[in-house]
């Protein structure tokens, strides 16, 4: 008995002993100011030449920056690493002039030279074009004239030449690097020319970003950035109510609507370059043309398809399925690139009227049947499937109130509700009638633009990105035209003709530009640089203003997680070693009163 | 039970025991290694059975065109008939080597292997608390079957053990996030000294470890309990009361070393699948474990990456029922008789 209770006593004394210095540490030395962000997506990697989805991009963004950039104020293009530009009289050759006196956070300076190396790579090097390789297809030559000059000779002219999203690497790093694809750029800290530098990523759990004092724009109110991995956002929602973390973004509208009463947290509705469309599958095709998919065939009536156009009705979508978290929709760009976002108007506009659409679909020949289902030239019922993403809420929601209404105007409709990779497969397989989906936009709309056009359209094996197998020739034209246009003004009517005429096809009905949600500890962090600046969002911007202009709240503790955690660690590893020991001195005694026996 | 002619041969293994034992290895062993061939080929196809084209699925809602999807199609040899694939995939496992992640871009065993510490950490520690609860409250509850305690701690299991993990997790969070981390195995701005950084993964460790041994140890109490049932009216408990023992010795030394045997057999079988069973706790407290892995890849369609997963998982079913068999073979006599 007295052993146990001596080995008790030394082992408490031994941790307590231990852990007052750390304690006392912890509590004594300034703590630097730390961002700290839930991020719930997958980060893959840090390389910029590999990084193409959301998350990656998002922190490739902070650590290096772009020829050009985007503006806070409306997306606009502004400069990055180069100051100035102009263009040839011919429009193909571009001369960006590189600010000078710009270091890398190893100080080196950042020239021409890098610039010209990071473009080069990609049109040479096929697995370096992995993730940007869209972006230089029609470049001939990128040379550096001289250390503070770059010039970039196009085959033909090209308008995004502003909205170059190249993260720039330094040559002096990468030229060493022997395989772009394999190279995990993990050297911390990591030479860049963002405003932060990534000095550790732990795949899965956490990235750390320190402010980078080179950076040649503005510099970070606090020292130190950091992105943690949860992998569900009610586990982040905890972390947030918590104070683990600082900001939360994704949010559900149940989350979003329980966190309005939390105290301390602030709740962010902000206006994203998302959109939200219904499909109607009538040209499902091969880039050979060949029909793919099971689409049903009375959707190649253009009245068929106008009928269920006015049949849906956008305001109500966004009233109820969307709780009011969205704007209502209508051109293919969404409403946030106010620039070359497009709205119907008075005559173009297929407005919600179930009487006329059921009209619409009487003259066109289609009688409704004794059960009130309208039949086709055959004489088969129709009915369409409406295949939705079971995890979306509110589409799912949607996809009831769009079944009523094209129930009343006599279409029979089966909601097919599938898990998202069922979802995409129906939808590059063509095989759905009906189906809802979505796209993010960039503040240049070229991209967006380009997945409604012949080119994307899938070859055999299914390489492509098309939305809807949308191949018009107007559309095509009006693409090409606007990816040519030099004239700001003339390229934006471009794209807004292209807009019109996707609206008239009713091939895609946008429906909504769902809100960003967001929420932050208001008792640490008092504001944050939105994009736009007016109803913008903090994280996943065309930009790293939310992350760079945050602000913290004066008197704020940065978290004092580390303090009461380690303290419970400690707590927990006493009670555990205090039982175990308790466990086994047990055991002894007991061993030994039984040879007693 | 044995036959009394058997009893000499068990005291002095005879020559054609042995080799009677040697054949029950290798049989065992041969059957492993057959499964694991089976569990290879099979994990193969599962995965391109499964809906959706990796490579579409895994470029959807990004800028990549036509030309850098077909490009990343043939990085990954996707553009290949599914023979020539099944053959690059063999050679590449004859090597060892497990192929690249379609959405890490890192070679799956670099992945696995990363994953596979905080996996072993947590459950590890999880098991052995639960198989320590288990069978302590097991034996306890059947010793005295009936009682205030038996009913109370079985009952008490049951409904743990029939609470959706997830939940379960979901709950503890919110009931106890505000003293415990909510995310990981470690934290970023821990200083990098050894102590502190093993009170940090310890202070991660504790919510994850309680939510999977309160739904595991409720198994190990069961079988502990009714096995322990079976042996309450054997002849040589009544000897051993005879012999004037105190009651908990005659239930500590004579009846649970003859109940334990159907729970080693157990615990093996459960050591096996722990390892990929944590996934829903790895993922409500995204615990960067091999469970947690399989989430991500199953949620990325990242086909290699659960390709390998499978075949490690699987594997670890299979060595740990090896190592039960013949683990049981060597503590109990009646499996070596039969």
């Amino acid at each position: 008995m007295r052993i146990r209770r001596i080995g008790i006593g030394l082992l408490a004394a031994g941790l307590a002993v231990l852990s007052t210095p750390m304690v006392a540490q912890a509590q004594d030395t300034q703590q630097p100011k730390v961002l700290r962000v839930a991020v719930t997506g997958t980060i893959a990697t840090m390389n910029p030449f590999m990084a193409y989805h959301l998350g990656d991009t998002e922190i490739g963004r902070v650590m290096y920056a772009f020829l050009t950039s985007y503006s806070q104020q409306d997306f606009s293009p502004q400069p990055g690493l180069a100051d100035k530009w102009t263009v040839s009289s011919d429009n193909l050759t571009w001369s960006y002039h590189i600010r000078s006196g710009m270091k890398w956070s190893d100080g080196q300076p950042i020239t021409a030279k890098d610039v010209a190396w990071t473009f080069n790579k990609i049109m040479t090097d096929k697995t370096a074009a992995t993730a940007n390789g869209n972006f230089v297809a029609n470049f001939d030559t990128v040379t550096a004239t001289d250390d503070s000059d770059v010039q970039i000779k196009t085959k033909k002219p090209q308008a995004t030449m502003l909205a170059l999203d190249v993260p720039i690497v330094p040559e002096h790093v990468w030229s060493k690097v022997t395989d772009i694809g394999k190279y995990d750029n993990l050297q911390y800290p990591v030479v860049g020319s963002g405003p932060f530098t990534l000095t550790n990523f732990t795949q899965g759990q956490s990235i750390t970003l320190k402010a980078n004092p080179d950076y040649y724009g503005d510099k970070p109110a606090y020292d130190q950035l950091e992105f943690r991995h949860y992998d569900n956002v009610d586990a982040a929602v905890q972390g947030l109510k918590n104070g683990d973390v600082d900001v939360v973004s994704n949010l559900t509208p149940a989350q979003f609507t329980a966190l309005q009463s939390t105290p301390n947290v602030t709740v962010v509705k902000s206006r994203q370059g998302r959109q939200n469309d219904l499909l109607i599958n009538y040209q499902a095709q091969t880039n050979t043309h060949q029909p793919v998919g099971d689409g049903n065939p009375v959707l190649k009536d253009p009245k068929v398809r106008q009928a269920i156009a006015e049949s849906v009705d956008i305001k109500t979508l966004v009233d109820k399925a969307y709780g009011g978290l969205a704007e209502p929709g209508s051109g293919f760009v969404p409403a946030v690139f106010s620039e070359w976002h497009w709205s119907p108007d008075a005559s173009q506009d297929q407005k919600f009227d179930l009487t006329a659409a059921a009209k619409l679909l009487d003259e066109a020949g289609y009688p409704k049947g004794a059960d009130g289902v309208r039949t086709d030239k055959s004489g088969k019922p129709i009915n369409l499937r409406l295949v939705v993403d079971n995890s979306n809420s509110q589409w799912m929601s949607a996809a009831q109130f769009i079944q009523g209404w094209l129930k009343q105007i006599g279409l029979g409709v089966t909601i097919q509700a599938l898990s998202s990779d069922a979802v995409t497969d129906a939808g590059s397989a063509g095989k759905y009638d009906l189906q809802l989906n979505a796209w993010t936009g960039n503040p240049d709309p070229d991209a967006l633009l380009s997945v409604q056009t012949c080119g994307n359209l899938p070859d055999a094996d299914g390489n492509g990105n098309t939305e809807n197998f949308m191949c018009d020739s107007q559309i095509n034209q009006l693409y090409d035209a606007q990816k040519s246009e030099l004239d700001p003004a003339k390229r934006k009517q471009d794209v807004k003709d292209l807009q019109a005429r996707l609206y008239s096809l009713d091939s895609s009905i946008v429906f909504a530009y769902p809100n960003a949600l967001e929420a932050y500890r208001s008792d640490r962090w008092s504001s944050f640089g939105l994009q736009p600046t007016q109803g913008g969002s903090i994280t996943h911007q065309n930009g790293y203003y939310g992350y760079l202009l945050a602000k913290p709240v004066a008197s704020a503790s940065s978290g004092g997680g580390a303090n009461t955690g380690l303290i419970i660690g400690i707590v927990v590893v006493v009670v555990v070693v205090l039982g175990g020991g308790a466990f086994v001195l047990s055991r002894r005694r007991r061993a030994g009163a039984d040879e007693r026996e | 039970m044995t036959s009394p002619a058997a009893t000499p041969a068990l005291a002095e293994p005879s020559p054609s025991a042995r080799s009677g034992g040697a054949r029950y290895v290798l049989g065992k062993v041969g059957g492993a290694v057959v499964s694991l061939f089976v569990i290879v080929v099979l994990s193969f196809f599962l995965i391109r059975v499964l809906p959706g084209d990796p490579i579409r699925l895994l470029t959807r809602n990004t800028s990549l065109g036509a030309a850098q999807v077909a490009e990343l199609r043939h990085q990954f040899g996707l553009d290949k008939p599914l023979p020539a694939q099944f053959v690059d995939y063999m050679v590449g496992l004859a090597h060892g080597d497990l192929g690249v992640s379609l959405r890490f871009g890192q070679p799956v065993s670099q992945l696995i292997l990363r994953a596979l510490w905080p996996t072993v950490l947590l459950v590890g520690v999880a098991t052995l608390i639960s198989i320590l609860l288990g069978l302590w409250q097991g034996t306890r509850a059947g010793w005295r079957r009936g009682s205030g305690f038996d009913r109370f701690s079985t009952g008490f299991a049951l409904t743990l053990w029939s609470a959706p993990t997830f939940w379960l997790g979901m709950i503890l969070l919110a009931l106890a996030g505000s003293w415990f981390p909510t995310q990981g195995i470690l934290d970023p701005d821990t200083p990098p000294e050894f102590l502190p950084q093993a009170l940090d993964v310890l202070h991660h460790l504790v919510l994850p470890c309680l939510t999977l041994v309160a739904v595991l140890y409720a198994q190990y109490l069961l079988v502990m309990r009714s096995s322990l049932l079976e042996e309450m009216n054997a002849d040589y408990l009544t000897t051993a009361r005879a012999k004037g023992l105190r009651d908990d010795l005659v239930r500590d030394r004579h009846a649970v070393p003859n109940a334990l045997l159907p729970t080693v057999t157990l615990v093996f079988i459960q050591l096996g699948f722990v390892v990929g069973g944590a996934v829903t706790v790895e993922t409500v407290y995204s615990w960067p474990g091999l469970g947690l892995l399989l989430y991500q890849a199953l949620s990325d369609h990242d086909g290699t990456l659960l390709q390998g997963l499978l075949l490690v998982l699987a594997g670890a079913v299979l060595v740990m029922n090896l190592i039960g068999d013949l683990l049981l073979h060597v503590i109990d006599p009646r499996v070596r008789a039969a």
